[in-house]
C-alpha cells in the first residue's frame, strides 16, 4: 500500500469516527447544545478539555519552538501549563457554581450591566476568531503534505468537517469528538517519541530518555546537544537568557492567557458539580503533560537528528553532500518547508549559524558562504517518523494526529464564538423572549456564520500566526482574566470599574502589540522595529499581556473606589459563587 | 452577622489562605526555580545539564499538576468540613 493510501485510511478512519460520535451525541436543546447537558465526568471532560486545549500550535509548532530555541523558549511548556493552576484556584469551580452558559454571561450579571456584556462579547469574539486563523492554517498544512492537495483545499476540507459536527452536534457532540480526538493525537505524538528516545538513548520512556545517556557518544544527550550546537556556532541548547524580566513576563502573559480563554473556561461548565471542576482542571492538566513532558524530548532528540543526518561525521568533518539527503528531506522540500541553497557550490549542505560574529572566522576557513538549509520549525513533530525510518502507519497516524489537534481546538473556540452570539448577544441583549427553538437556530447559525469566517481568514492570513496568537494570549490575560477574577475575589469592584478595566487593558494590549508588529497586522505599517532595543524596558509585545492585566486591576479598582458599590444583590451574588452549597445544574435560563 | 454569614466567611477565608500558599508554590517552581534562580541551582546537576533547566522543561509542569489535586483534595475537605459541600 502507497504511503499516500495510508495516510488517506488514517484520517479517513479518524473521520468517520467523528462523524459516527457526532450523530450519536447530537445536541437536543440548547443546555445540550452550550454544555452538553451539564453531566460531563471529570475525567471525560478533562480529557476534551485537553484536546479543545491542545492545538495546532502545541501539537505541531511547540517542540519546533522549544528544539530551536532551546532553554529560552521553555516559556511555552510553563506558561501553557501554569494557567491551569490559576483556572483550577481563581475561576472555574466559582464559574461552574454560577452555573449559566457563556464567559459573558456571568461578567454581564456580575457587574450588572450589559455593557460589560457587550465588552466580554467583544473580547471573546477577537480573542477565539483570531486563534482560529491558526488551527485552519494548521490544518491546512497537514492536509496538503499528507494527502497531497492544495493548502486551500485542506482548509475548505477542514471546515466541512468541523461544520458536520459542531453545528449538529453542539457542545456535547463537541465533547465526545474531542475525546476521540484526544486519543489520537496522543497516540500519535507519543509512539514516534518513544522510537527515536529507544534510538537516541535506549529509553523507551522520552521524559527519561531527554536526561539520559546518548547511546552513541556515552555522554548525556543534553551535554552531547549543546556539543553538537556550539561546533556549528549557535547558542549552547541549554544557555540561560540575559532578559528574565521579559522571560517572566512572556511566562506569565501565556499562564493568564490560558486561564482567561472563553473556549477553555466555558469546558468547565459542563461538569455536574464544583467539585468536579476542580478535579477536572487536575485530569485537564494530566492529560495535557502526558504531551507537554514529551515535547521537549522530541525537540532535543529531533534537533539532534537533524545535525548528525547533516553532519554524518561530526560537525567538524564535511558534510552531508545534497545528492545523498534522506528521503524525508526530498517529501518536505516539495511543499516548501525545507529549502536548500548551494552557496558555495560544493554541493556539500552546510548548516550552521551565519549570523554569529564569533563563528564567521571558522566558517571562512571551511569556505562556506552562509547557511545553505532552511528548515522551518513547523515540521519537526511531523517529520520525525520519517527522520526516525519508522514504519509507514506511524506516518497516518502523525497525520491523523495533527488534523485531530487542529479540528479539536476549531470547534471549541467556534462553540465559544456562536454561544456568546446565540446567547449574549440575540438572546439577552437583542431579544429576550426568543424561543428555545430559534436559540437552537441561532447558534447553529451563528456556528456556521464563524466557520465561514474562519476559512476565509485561514485562507487569507493576517501576518502570521504567531502573531496572531500572542494578540488572543495578550487580550485575554489583559481583558477577561481580570474582570473574571475581580467579579469573584471582590466584592467592591462594579460595573464602571470593570468596564473602564477591560476598555483601558485592551487599547493598551492591541496598541502596544501593533505599535511592533503592524497596525492591524499589516505588513510595513509597524511604527517601531520589533527589536530588543525598542522594546519599552525591554518587553517584548509577545509579553505585554501581564502589563496589561495588571492595568486592567488597578484602573478597575481605582474607578470602582471612586464611585457607588455594587447593590446588595450583586455582593449577594458574589456570596453565592464563593460556596459550592446550592449549585443545580446548568440553568436554562 | 448570622451564624450562616461567620460560616461563610470564615470558609472563604481558609479558601483564600490556601490559594496564597499554593500560589507561592506555583510561582516559585515556574518564575523562582526555572528563571530567576537557575544561576542559584547551577550546582546541581541533572542529566547532563542543571535542575533549573529540569525545572522550566518538566519539573514545573509536574509541580502544577501536584498542586492541582492537593488543592481540589483540600477544598473537598474545607467543603465538608464548613458544610456547604454539594
Amino acid at each position: 500500500m502507497s504511503q499516500f493510501a495510508i495516510n488517506l485510511l488514517f484520517v479517513g478512519a479518524s473521520f468517520a469516527l467523528y462523524f459516527g460520535i457526532a450523530f450519536w451525541a447530537r445536541a437536543g436543546s440548547t443546555k445540550e447544545f452550550y454544555v452538553a447537558g451539564g453531566g460531563v465526568h471529570p475525567i471525560t471532560n478533562g480529557m476534551a478539555t485537553a484536546a479543545d486545549w491542545m492545538s495546532a500550535a502545541s501539537f505541531i509548532s511547540m517542540a519546533g519552538l522549544i528544539a530551536a530555541g532551546g532553554y529560552a523558549n521553555s516559556t511555552f511548556l510553563m506558561g501553557w501549563t501554569g494557567g491551569y493552576v490559576l483556572l483550577a484556584m481563581l475561576l472555574a469551580p466559582y464559574l461552574r457554581k454560577f452555573g449559566k452558559f457563556t464567559v459573558p454571561d456571568f461578567i454581564g450579571d456580575r457587574f450588572y450591566s450589559n455593557g460589560a456584556r457587550l465588552a466580554a462579547v467583544v473580547c471573546l469574539i477577537i480573542i477565539c476568531v483570531t486563534y482560529v486563523i491558526g488551527q485552519m492554517a494548521g490544518a491546512g498544512v497537514a492536509f496538503s503534505r499528507f494527502l497531497e492537495v492544495s493548502n486551500s483545499t485542506g482548509i475548505w476540507i477542514a471546515a466541512g468537517v468541523v461544520f458536520c459536527y459542531a453545528v449538529f452536534g453542539g457542545m456535547k457532540g463537541i465533547t465526545y469528538t474531542q475525546v476521540a480526538q484526544y486519543v489520537v493525537l496522543i497516540i500519535a505524538y507519543t509512539i514516534p517519541a518513544v522510537f527515536i528516545s529507544l534510538q537516541l538513548t535506549g529509553n523507551p520512556i522520552p521524559m527519561f530518555g531527554m536526561f539520559s545517556e546518548h547511546t552513541e557518544s556515552g555522554v548525556p544527550l543534553l551535554q552531547k546537544l549543546n556539543e553538537v550546537v556550539a561546533g556549528l556556532g549557535f547558542t549552547d541548547y541549554t544557555a540561560d537568557v540575559t532578559n528574565k524580566l521579559n522571560m517572566v513576563l512572556f511566562t506569565m502573559s501565556l499562564m493568564i492567557g490560558t486561564a482567561g480563554l472563553p473556549h477553555v473556561i466555558i469546558r468547565f461548565f459542563t461538569v455536574p458539580k464544583v467539585a468536579d471542576a476542580r478535579w477536572s482542571a487536575g485530569w485537564t492538566l494530566i492529560f495535557i503533560a502526558l504531551l507537554y513532558l514529551t515535547a521537549p524530548a522530541v525537540a532535543s532528540m529531533a534537533r539532534l537528528n537533524l545535525l548528525t543526518t547533516v553532519y554524518p561525521q561530526g560537525v567538524e568533518a564535511p558534510a552531508l553532500a545534497y545528492e545523498e539527503r534522506p528521503e524525508w528531506v526530498k517529501n518536505w522540500e516539495k511543499t516548501g518547508l525545507i529549502t536548500w541553497e548551494d552557496k558555495n557550490t560544493d554541493g556539500r549542505i552546510q548548516l550552521y549559524n551565519d549570523a554569529a560574529p564569533a563563528f564567521t572566522p571558522t566558517a571562512e576557513t571551511r569556505g562556506w558562504k552562509g547557511n545553505e538549509l532552511t528548515v522551518n520549525n513547523d515540521i519537526l513533530v511531523l517529520a520525525n517518523p520519517e527522520i526516525a525510518n519508522l514504519p509507514s502507519w506511524v506516518v497516518g497516524l502523525i497525520a491523523a494526529g495533527a488534523i485531530a489537534a487542529a479540528l479539536s481546538t476549531a470547534a471549541g473556540l467556534l462553540l465559544a464564538i456562536s454561544s456568546a452570539v446565540s446567547h449574549d448577544l440575540i438572546k439577552t441583549l437583542i431579544n429576550p423572549k426568543i424561543s428555545e427553538k430559534n436559540e437552537m437556530r441561532a447558534a447553529r447559525l451563528s456556528m456556521a456564520a464563524a466557520i465561514l469566517l474562519a476559512t476565509w481568514l485561514g485562507l487569507n492570513p493576517p501576518g502570521f500566526a504567531a502573531q496572531v496568537v500572542a494578540l488572543a494570549f495578550g487580550i485575554a490575560a489583559a481583558t477577561l482574566f481580570p474582570a473574571l477574577m475581580m467579579g469573584i475575589f471582590s466584592k467592591r469592584v462594579n460595573d464602571k470599574g470593570a468596564i473602564a478595566g477591560m476598555l483601558v487593558g485592551l487599547v493598551f494590549t492591541v496598541v502596544y502589540i501593533f505599535l511592533y508588529l503592524g497596525w492591524f497586522f499589516i505588513p510595513g505599517t509597524a511604527t517601531l522595529a520589533n527589536t530588543p532595543e525598542n522594546w519599552m524596558f525591554g518587553i517584548s509585545p509577545l509579553s505585554i499581556g501581564t502589563v496589561g492585566a495588571v492595568i486592567n486591576f488597578a484602573v478597575a479598582y481605582a474607578v470602582s473606589l471612586a464611585t457607588v458599590a455594587p447593590p446588595k444583590e450583586i455582593q449577594e451574588l458574589v456570596e453565592s459563587v464563593r460556596t459550592p452549597k446550592g449549585a443545580g445544574g446548568a440553568l436554562s435560563h | 452577622m448570622t451564624s450562616d454569614q461567620a460560616n461563610a466567611a470564615a470558609y472563604w477565608k481558609a479558601n483564600v489562605r490556601l490559594i496564597t500558599w499554593s500560589l507561592i508554590v506555583w510561582a516559585l517552581v515556574s518564575f523562582g526555580f526555572a528563571i530567576l534562580l537557575r544561576p542559584m541551582l547551577a550546582g546541581i546537576s541533572v542529566g547532563g545539564t542543571d535542575l533549573g533547566f529540569w525545572f522550566a522543561q518538566q519539573g514545573s509542569i509536574i509541580a502544577f499538576i501536584g498542586l492541582i489535586f492537593f488543592y481540589a483534595w483540600k477544598m473537598n475537605r474545607l467543603d465538608k468540613q464548613f458544610g456547604v459541600e454539594e
